[in-house]
């Protein structure tokens, strides 16, 4: 049984609104007195998600889903997709434009922080559709 | 002998002692500052800065505030003289972010409230 769903939009490029859903969730999550580290985990994941899709993604949707037991974060885009997720995957590989990378973008840390700040990652993306993130996190209960 | 330092440190109180200029956020100059950051990698300070420290970055534009509010952050200051967009300026009032700025070189600002006792 869910206890609880919301989604926001994020928007290619849209780099005023960009952030907005992870703060949305960060709100939510504090508001229902989750553990303090567990939401900077979150907080993480969701920021680089979301910053992922508005850079180099299209426009998506970040999900927040308070399930027994765990959170999870799914966030899908409609944009071209990851080439090679396995180079996508590794500590300092980016494919940001100068742009981004002025911005203090593109140091390629984006899905190795998601993947050390959550307790399982799948990546999945096609080229020419799109890519979507799906992050669980368990909530302990000691 | 004697001892002196400070016990519970504010955002006003390092406006204050060094001189920063506050370009927005102002609602937010009674949090506590807890610790320091530097970094202009917005992945690495987002993986890396502690929660309720003083952030010191070269970084002005608008996605400097989503950072430092998911982070929790006591405030961000812009060194090396860089000016904010206004859009940042818009958001850190918006979301009560301190804005402060330094003229001079991150190491020499750091190094100072490093010495004050901000660890
Ligand atoms: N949603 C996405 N759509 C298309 N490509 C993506 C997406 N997310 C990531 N990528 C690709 O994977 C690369 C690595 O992503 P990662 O988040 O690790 O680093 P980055 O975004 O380049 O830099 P950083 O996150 O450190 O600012 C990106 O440069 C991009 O090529
Ligand atoms: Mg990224």
């Amino acid at each position: 049984m869910t206890a609880f769903i919301k989604s926001f939009s994020i928007k290619k490029r849209d780099f005023v609104r960009a952030g907005e859903a992870s703060i949305n969730v960060q709100n939510i999550l504090k508001s229902l007195n989750m553990d303090h580290k567990l939401i900077r985990r979150i907080a993480i994941c969701g920021y680089e998600g979301e910053m992922n899709a508005v850079m180099h993604g299209g426009d998506g949707i970040l999900t927040v889903e308070i399930d027994t037991g765990r959170i999870i974060l799914d966030i899908a885009d409609n944009g071209d997709g990851i080439e090679n997720i396995e180079l996508a995957m590794q500590k300092g590989y980016s494919t940001a434009t100068e742009e981004h990378r002025e911005m203090g973008f593109g140091a390629g840390m984006g899905l190795p922080n998601m993947k050390v700040n959550s307790d399982m990652l799948s990546v999945e993306s096609e080229k020419g559709k799109g890519t979507h993130l799906h992050m669980e996190f368990y909530v302990s209960t000691d | 002998m004697s001892w002196k330092g400070w016990c519970k440190v504010t955002v006003k109180d390092l406006v204050e002692k060094f001189g920063l200029q506050a370009a927005a956020g102002e609602k937010g100059l009674g949090r506590s500052v807890k610790s320091g950051f530097c970094g202009d990698l917005l992945s690495d300070v987002m993986a890396n800065a502690p929660e309720g420290c003083v952030w010191l970055t070269i970084q002005s534009h608008q996605n400097i505030i989503a950072v430092a509010v998911l982070r929790e952050m006591a405030c961000i200051v812009i060194t090396g003289g860089h000016t904010p967009d206004i859009e940042t300026i818009d958001k850190a009032g918006k979301e009560g972010i301190p804005l402060l700025l330094w003229p001079g070189s991150a190491y020499t600002l750091a190094g100072s409230i490093y010495s004050a006792g901000i660890t």
